[in-house]
C-alpha cells in the first residue's frame, strides 16, 4: 500500500521503520512542516533547551543502549548547534542520525534567512552526510543514514533535508537494498591472523589485555570475560571501556594512562604482550609513543582497517569484529594443542605477583577527610550506592576522572562521558537521553561545577519530563582540571580558572520545581546521597569538597606512561644549621 | 571535496589534483599528487578508504604506473628568437596552439618532470605564462577494482501493522 504523503510525514515513516522511539530536538522556521506531523504522531518528540543538548541527549541514548540516537534541528543556527555532539559522536564512535531542516531548495546558497551550509561544515565531523535534493530520495537516504551510523565503526551521520522536500508529496518506495559500493565492513577475522595470534598468546610470560570502547560497541564483554578467564591474563579497561570486563572481576587491575593507576600503567610498560582489542591507542592512554610498552608484542583487534598501525605498527593486526574474532579465538584457546607452556605459566605466576606488589604499592585509595568532603570521598560514595549497577553520566574534568577510578561498573554501557573529545556540558543531557532509554535505571549525572553551569537550561527539560536524574555537582569553586594544570606547570598563575557565583542549589532546582540541598560536611554526605536516591523526582545535589585537590596519579604530557607523579610535591625540609 | 577535505584537514600540500568521469557515469577518478610523510602514506590511503564515497584508494608511488600531465605554455618572443622557440617544441614533442606577432602557445604531454625541463627551458626564451593540468596516472599492475554488493534491507512487515 502506497498512499500519497508529505515528505515530513515519509521522514517520520521511514524513521518509525528504524525503530526510532525518541526524537531530541528544537523546532525552527524550516522544520514546521515536520513537526506539524510530529504533533500527534507515536514518536515522542523531547524538546530540550539547547541544540547542544539535543545531540548530547541523542548520544546518551545511543551510549546507554547501543541504538541509535536521533537528534533534531532547524536550519542555519540550529544545525551549527549540533556540531559540537557530532564531533562528540565522531571521536567517541557513537551511532547518532542528525536531521537538520534547510531552507527551500532554490534559496540555497543565497544567503537565505536562517540558512548555513550544513552539509560543508557538517563533512568532517560526520561519518557520512547528506543533502536530500529531492523527495524519492528520502527513504533510501534514511535507510542508508542509520545503516552507516550503526554498521562497522559506529558514528554519526547527518541528513539536510530542504523546506520544500518536506513539503513536497509523494508515495513512500519500500526500500530494498543498500547501494554503498564504497562501504566496506569487514567483521570477520583473517584465520590466519587468529592462529598467530593464539601462537603468541602461548607463549606469553608477562601479558595484558588492555580492552576499550570496541568492546562495548560490539557488545562483547561476555566474549571478553570468557578470554580473560580461560587465559587467566591481567586486564586493564580504557575511559571508553570501562564495564566492558566488569570492574569487580579479580582479572582487572583498573583504566591505565594520564590518569590510570599506577599498577596499570606499570603493567603496561612492562608487558610482552599486549592484547589490545577494540582500542586506538589513544593519547591519553599512551603517552610518549616511543616509550609505550616498549617490551610488548601488540596483537590489535579493530573493526576500523585505519586504526591498525595508526600509532603503534602491530605484530598481529586483525581486522574484524571483536566479538566475532574473540569467539573464534576463545573457540581456538579451547583446543588441547592451545595450552600455554611451561616457561609461560610460570612467567605468568611471576607476573600476577609483580602486578599484586604494584596494586599494593600505590592503590587507588579514595581518601577522606573530617573536615571538608574530598573528592575522592564522593566518588566512593557514589559507588557504595550504585553498586555497580547504576548508569552514572559524567562531565569533564577532574571529577570525570575520579568518578572513572573510583566508581565501578559492572556491565558495560553504564559508564556515559565524552572520552576523544572531552566536551564540557556533557554530561547531564546525555544522563537525560539515558534515562529516555533505560527508565529503569537509576541515573546519576556526576558533573564538576564549570560543567554543570553550562547545561542549566536542561533543568526544564528534566522537570518537564519528570525525569528522575540524581544530579551530582562536584563543586570546587574552580575549572579544576584547568586549575591542576596550572598549579603544575604555569608556577600557580591560576589565569580564569575561577568559578565565583554558583547559584544557590535548593533555590535553582526549586525554581525549576525540583528539590535541591547544598552540603559541605562529610558526615553528611552518605546521608544526603541516600536522600537524593530514594527521591522520586530529580534531585539537584550540590557537594562543595576541598578546592585544591589534584588527580593523582598523573601522567604529564610528553612523558611516558610509568613516570607518573604520584601525589603532591612534597616541601623540601632545610637542613638545620 | 570530502576528498580534499580529507588531506587538508591533516595538512597534507595537495600538489595537483585531477577529477573526471570514469566510463561508467556514475563513478568518477581522482588523481591526486600529495607531499606525504613515506611513514604515513598508507594511513593516508586508509582514511581515503574509510570514505563512505571511495571505492578504492591506491598509492602509486611505489607500484608501477604511467604519468601524464599536459601543459600549455604561452611565450612571448623576439622576432630572432622564434626559430630557436619552435625548434625546442619540436625536440620536446610539443605542439604549436597559436601563433602571433607577439609570441607562440605550445603544448605539452608527457611525465611531469619532461615538463618542468620544457618549462625552464621556455622561460630563458621571454616572458611565459603556463598552465598546467595536474598529474594522471594509470597503474600497470592487474587489479580488479571491488565494490561491495548491495545489502538487503530486512524486510519490514511486521511494521507494516503498525503503521496504518
Amino acid at each position: 500500500m502506497s498512499t500519497l504523503m508529505s515528505g515530513a510525514r515519509m521522514l517520520l515513516e521511514c524513521l518509525s521503520r528504524e525503530g526510532v522511539d525518541s526524537i531530541f530536538g528544537y523546532p525552527g522556521g524550516v522544520t514546521l512542516p515536520l513537526y506539524d506531523v510530529l504533533y500527534d504522531h507515536h514518536i515522542r518528540h523531547v524538546l530540550v533547551r539547547h541544540e547542544e543538548n539535543a545531540a548530547f541527549a541523542a548520544e546518551g541514548y545511543a551510549r546507554a543502549t547501543g541504538k541509535v540516537g536521533v537528534c533534531c534541528a532547524t536550519s542555519g543556527p540550529g544545525a551549527t548547534n549540533l556540531t559540537t555532539g557530532l564531533v562528540d559522536a565522531m571521536m567517541d564512535s557513537i551511532p547518532i542520525v542528525a536531521i537538520t531542516g534547510q531552507v527551500t531548495s532554490k534559496l540555497i546558497g543565497s544567503d537565505a534567512f536562517q540558512e548555513a551550509d550544513t552539509f560543508g561544515i557538517t563533512r568532517s565531523c560526520t561519518k557520512h552526510n547528506y543533502l536530500v535534493k529531492r523527495l524519492e530520495d528520502l527513504p533510501q537516504i534514511i535507510h542508508e543514514a542509520f545503516y552507516v551510523a550503526a554498521s562497522g565503526r559506529p558514528g554519526p551521520v547527518l541528513v539536510d533535508i530542504p523546506k520544500d522536500v518536506f513539503q513536497a508529496q509523494g508515495h513512500y518506495q519500500h526500500v530494498t537494498a543498500i547501494h554503498l559500493p564504497g562501504y566496506k565492513v569487514f567483521t570477520e577475522g583473517h584465520t590466519g591472523q587468529i592462529r598467530r595470534a593464539v601462537q603468541l598468546i602461548r607463549l606469553a610470560e608477562r601479558p595484558l589485555v588492555y580492552a576499550g570502547g570496541g568492546i562495548v560497541a560490539a557488545g562483547a564483554a561476555t566474549e571478553l570475560r570468557e578470554f580473560v578467564e580461560r587465559t587467566g591474563f591481567p586486564a586493564v579497561n580504557t575511559l571508553m571501556g570501562l564495564g566492558a570486563l566488569p570492574s569487580t572481576h579479580p582479572n582487572f587491575i583498573s583504566m591505565p594512562g594520564m590518569h590510570g593507576s599506577y599498577a596499570a600503567n606499570m603493567a603496561m610498560s612492562a608487558a610482552d604482550l599486549l592484547i589490545a582489542l577494540g582500542v586506538r591507542f589513544d593519547d591519553r592512554v599512551t603517552g610518549r609513543l616511543a616509550a609505550f610498552a616498549p617490551h610488548a608484542k601488540v596483537i590489535h583487534v579493530d573493526i576500523d582497517p585505519a586504526e591498525i598501525g595508526k600509532n603503534r605498527a602491530p605484530d598481529v593486526p586483525i581486522v574484524g569484529d571483536v566479538k566475532r574474532v574473540l569467539i573464534r579465538i576463545n573457540q581456538a584457546l579451547a583446543e588441547p594443542k592451545a595450552k600455554p607452556v611451561a616457561q609461560a605459566e610460570s612467567g605468568c605466576r611471576a607476573w600476577w605477583e609483580q602486578i599484586r606488589r604494584w596494586k599494593q604499592e600505590h592503590p587507588l585509595q579514595p581518601v577522606s577527610s573530617d573536615s571538608e568532603i574530598k573528592p575522592q570521598h564522593l566518588m566512593a560514595e557514589i559507588d557504595r550506592l550504585s553498586e555497580g549497577q547504576a548508569i552514572v553520566a559524567a562531565d569533564v574534568g577532574q571529577h570525570q576522572m575520579w568518578a572513572a577510578q573510583l566508581i565501578r561498573f559492572n556491565e558495560p554501557r553504564l559508564w556515559l562521558n565524552s572520552g576523544g573529545l572531552g566536551a564540557m556540558g556533557f554530561g547531564l543531557p546525555a544522563a537525560m537521553g539515558a534515562q529516555f532509554a533505560r527508565p529503569d535505571k537509576l541515573v546519576f549525572a556526576v558533573v564538576g561545577d564549570g560543567g554543570f553551569q553550562m547545561s542549566i537550561p536542561e533543568l526544564a527539560t528534566i522537570t518537564s519530563f519528570g525525569l528522575p536524574i540524581k544530579i551530582v555537582v562536584m563543586n570546587n569553586g574552580y575549572l579544576g582540571m584547568i586549575r591542576q594544570w596550572q598549579e603544575l606547570f604555569y608556577n600557580n598563575r591560576l589565569s580564569a580558572a575561577e568559578l565565583d557565583c554558583f547559584p544557590d542549589a535548593e533555590k535553582l532546582a526549586g525554581a525549576y520545581g525540583f528539590k535541591g540541598r547544598t552540603i559541605e560536611k562529610p558526615s553528611e554526605l552518605a546521608a544526603a546521597l541516600e536522600t537524593a536516591v530514594k527521591e522520586p523526582g530529580p534531585y539537584l545535589l550540590n557537594v562543595r569538597v576541598s578546592p585544591a585537590e589534584c588527580v593523582y596519579p598523573m601522567v604529564p604530557a610528553g612523558g611516558a606512561i610509568n613516570e607518573m607523579v604520584l601525589g603532591p610535591p612534597q616541601p623540601v625540609v632545610e637542613a638545620a644549621q | 571535496m570530502r576528498v580534499t577535505g580529507l588531506l587538508s584537514q591533516r595538512g597534507y600540500n595537495i600538489e595537483s589534483l585531477t577529477v573526471a568521469r570514469t566510463l561508467d557515469p556514475e563513478l568518477s577518478r581522482m588523481t591526486i599528487a600529495v607531499e606525504v610523510d613515506p611513514g604515513l602514506r598508507q594511513q593516508v590511503i586508509k582514511q581515503m578508504n574509510k570514505l563512505i564515497n571511495v571505492l578504492q584508494a591506491t598509492d602509486l608511488t611505489e607500484s608501477p604506473a604511467v604519468t601524464r600531465e599536459l601543459v600549455l605554455v604561452r611565450v612571448r618572443t623576439a622576432q630572432q628568437t622564434r626559430a630557436a622557440v619552435l625548434k625546442e617544441a619540436e625536440i620536446f614533442g610539443g605542439r604549436v596552439v597559436d601563433s602571433s606577432t607577439e609570441g607562440f602557445a605550445i603544448e605539452v604531454t608527457g611525465d611531469p618532470e619532461k615538463l618542468n625541463e620544457f618549462i625552464d627551458v621556455m622561460r630563458s626564451y621571454g616572458e611565459i605564462e603556463v598552465t598546467r593540468s595536474g598529474a594522471v596516472a594509470i597503474g600497470l599492475e592487474n587489479k580488479k577494482l571491488r565494490l561491495q554488493p548491495p545489502v538487503p534491507t530486512r524486510a519490514g512487515n511486521e511494521l507494516e501493522e503498525t503503521v496504518q
